[in-house]
């Protein structure tokens, strides 16, 4: 088994005839990820590389009620209606590439997904890929190949570079999970690790972890609590970044510390995660644990 | 993007929250004697700067009469405080305050909601004061669909102990605060100190920073109140990179670092931090960068005189090797300063990249650490 893009996946695209949309219909359909339908309203009707467009989740469902997910490339002043429509319409797994969505739009949009059961990955990800099976996403797939650790990842880049160092020392990936690169985000660390931890088929995970935000130290909390047991390999990426903005005296009073490199890294150190700290010494420290 | 206290202020008032008597100066002819008298001394001249601490800075004093005000005025603007020039001051009534609260919306990245905060222990020093007697913070997660319940706010005034008589109007600046939070998609609206005076609750200062992403929604409602010659702590630089659409920002270092994806712009940085080198920015070309926009990044730093070399670091997936090796062709070839360039380029067509780069005479390479090492070398002759 993979997570998430296994091979049951048929995929929606929502914002299809857009620039990005169009070429990563193209790119995905070739990787082989069963693209059934795309919207973008006002478009219905037309065909993107041969994948009908339909005006609403509505229409596109009636026509192929199997679709089960969903890329987003609306941009982001619309990128909320639409995926409000794909949670309305029953749709579960929800990846939004868009970025510079607005953050309360991004609230928002979390805490629905939450209340109604559905996953979503991103915003601003490169999205979900399992090498050899499906794509949801816009990654070069020539960094990828078939295996047993799960990739987590904060940046997009950075994720083509470390699975494409990993494949090079002989490690295949089950799959890779971009949850995006946004202070929050839908699927959290922690939450994609629990995925892995459930899955026979990832034998380790590596976490490509960024300053800000506090998921690098939560997932260590649980890692130390036991509730993660396969071997991690964590890196991340900022050591020498300046702190971003400061938010007035409530930054600081809410982050109490925590969300800077050193707090991640005392946090996955203490917790007993392998830190890295290149990209490219994860290879070698997986190599001690699996 | 952050707001300055007077702006921000001008938003509170619309929303009716009492704020002190007051107006700005960016020079001294803006200081007209009946409004003077009209508010009456003591006064207080804050400079405008959109930073934190100011006051401990010695960006805020007191004047208490005309000649104090001028003078303390024109020593203040024009000065350089934590690196920003002073171009305005705000003049503003001094009020007789019995107890300082602090009160603050902002977006909890852990919960991934809103919260609102509140603490009896208003001031310059709530930082430190919260982190030693973290129990002294209120804070209330705000849920983005009901949004700030009435009783929430309640209770809230009944653990500050508001005194009785103003507990309605204490409800009503919060509310009223809440509102801006979410009309302006706010990443923070702070008021420290709420002053208790005789005479009920007063803002005496705000802090309000907008969520970049929603501007373009709240252009035309922030026009009203943002005046654009107002320096906003980026640099010229950062600016135009900022026009190109480019991600910049500027550090202490001497190796000017561009990469694609914030990410790997990172831990570039981070690696030539390890192999003892300084980056000087983070220069982020993003995704499926042209060739033209390459060109511009890497002839930003040319130009750029505080950087001694560039070390580039490109994997190249939507990003093709060999327009951005184009691009950094045109930018080295146009561009009459000289310095030295080291890329790593690797992925989508990067066999053609690295071609063409070395029949240019660039250093180019696959292995990033053989890049690094030449670019010590560079650095160390």
């Amino acid at each position: 088994m993979v997570v998430l893009a296994h091979e049951n996946r048929y995929v929606l695209v929502q914002g299809i005839t857009g620039r990005e949309g169009s070429f990563h219909t193209k790119l995905m359909l070739e990787y082989g990820t069963k693209i059934v339908a795309g919207v973008t309203p006002g478009k219905g009707g037309l065909k993107v590389h041969g994948v009908p467009v339909y005006n609403s989740v509505e229409d596109a469902l009636r026509e192929h009620p199997e679709i089960n997910s969903s890329i987003v490339f609306v941009p982001a002043p619309f990128a909320l209606d639409a995926i409000y429509e794909a949670i309305d319409y029953g749709i579960d797994l929800i990846v939004v590439i868009t970025e510079h969505i607005p953050l309360h739009d991004e609230l928002k949009l979390i805490h629905y997904a939450k209340k109604h059961g559905v996953t979503v990955v991103g915003p601003n990800t490169s999205g979900i890929i399992s090498p050899g099976i499906c794509k949801i996403g816009i990654m070069p797939t020539t960094a990828f190949k078939k295996g047993n650790v799960g990739i987590i990842s904060r940046s997009g880049t950075l994720t083509y570079e470390v699975a494409n160092s990993l494949v090079k020392a002989g490690f295949g990936q089950s799959t890779a999970i971009g949850i995006g690169g946004d202070p929050i985000t839908g699927l959290t660390l922690f939450e994609a690790a629990m995925l892995f931890e459930e899955d026979g088929d990832t034998k380790a995970i590596v976490v490509i972890g960024e300053i800000g935000g506090v998921m690098e130290e939560h997932l260590a909390e649980a890692y130390a609590k036991g509730k993660i047991t396969k071997p991690i390999v964590a890196y991340v990426a900022g050591k020498h970044a300046v702190p971003g903005k400061r938010m007035g005296h409530a930054g600081a009073i809410i982050m109490m510390g925590l969300g800077t490199y050193e707090s991640k890294i005392n946090a996955f150190k203490k917790a007993g995660i392998l830190v890295a700290r290149t990209p490219y010494e994860i290879p070698s420290l997986l190599s001690k644990v699996v | 993007m952050k707001i300055l206290e007077y702006e921000a202020k001008t938003i509170l008032k619309d929303y009716g929250i009492p704020i002190p008597k007051g107006f700005t100066a960016s020079s001294l002819k803006d200081i007209k004697e009946d409004i003077v008298k009209e508010i009456g001394f003591p006064l207080i001249v804050k400079v405008q700067i959109p930073i934190s601490g100011r006051g401990k800075a010695g960006g805020i004093l007191k004047a208490n009469n005309i000649k104090e005000l001028l003078n303390v005025v024109s020593k203040l603007l024009g000065s350089i405080i934590r690196g920003i020039r002073v171009a305005k001051v705000l003049i503003e009534e001094c009020m007789d305050v019995r107890k300082e609260y602090y009160v603050a919306f902002t977006i909890d990245h852990s919960l991934r909601k809103a919260v609102f905060l509140a603490s009896t222990e208003g001031g310059i020093d709530i930082e430190e004061t919260i982190k030693e007697k973290p129990h002294l913070l209120h804070k209330i997660p705000i849920d983005p669909f009901i949004g700030l319940k009435d009783y929430e706010v309640r209770n809230v005034a009944y653990k500050l102990g508001i005194p009785k008589n103003l507990i309605r109007q204490f409800i009503w600046i919060v509310k009223a605060m809440f509102k801006v939070f979410d009309d302006f998609d706010a990443e923070l609206v702070e008021v420290n100190p709420l002053a208790l005076t005789d005479n009920g609750l007063w803002a005496l200062d705000a802090r309000i920073i907008i969520d970049d992403n929603s501007l373009f929604r709240q252009k035309d409602k922030l026009a009203k109140y943002i005046s654009e010659e107002v320096f906003r702590g980026i640099t010229a630089g950062e600016k135009r990179a900022e026009a190109l659409g480019l991600s910049y920002v500027e550090l202490d270092g001497n190796v000017g670092v561009i990469g694609n994806g914030a990410g790997l712009t990172m831990a570039t940085m981070d690696l030539i931090g390890l192999h003892g080198m300084k980056p000087a920015c983070f220069l982020d070309i993003g995704g499926g960068a042209s060739r033209a926009r390459v060109k511009e990044a890497v002839t930003m730093l040319l130009e750029n005189p505080k950087i001694k070399a560039i070390f580039m670091n490109i994997f190249g997936g939507i990003t093709r090797c060999d327009e951005v090796a184009l691009g950094v062709i045109e930018a080295l070839e146009e561009c009459e300063l000289r310095k030295p360039l080291v890329i790593r380029i690797k992925g989508t067509r990067d066999v053609e990249a690295r071609k063409i780069l070395k029949q240019h005479g660039v250093k180019a390479f696959e292995d990033i650490e053989a890049a690094l090492l030449e670019l010590r070398s560079i650095l160390v002759s």
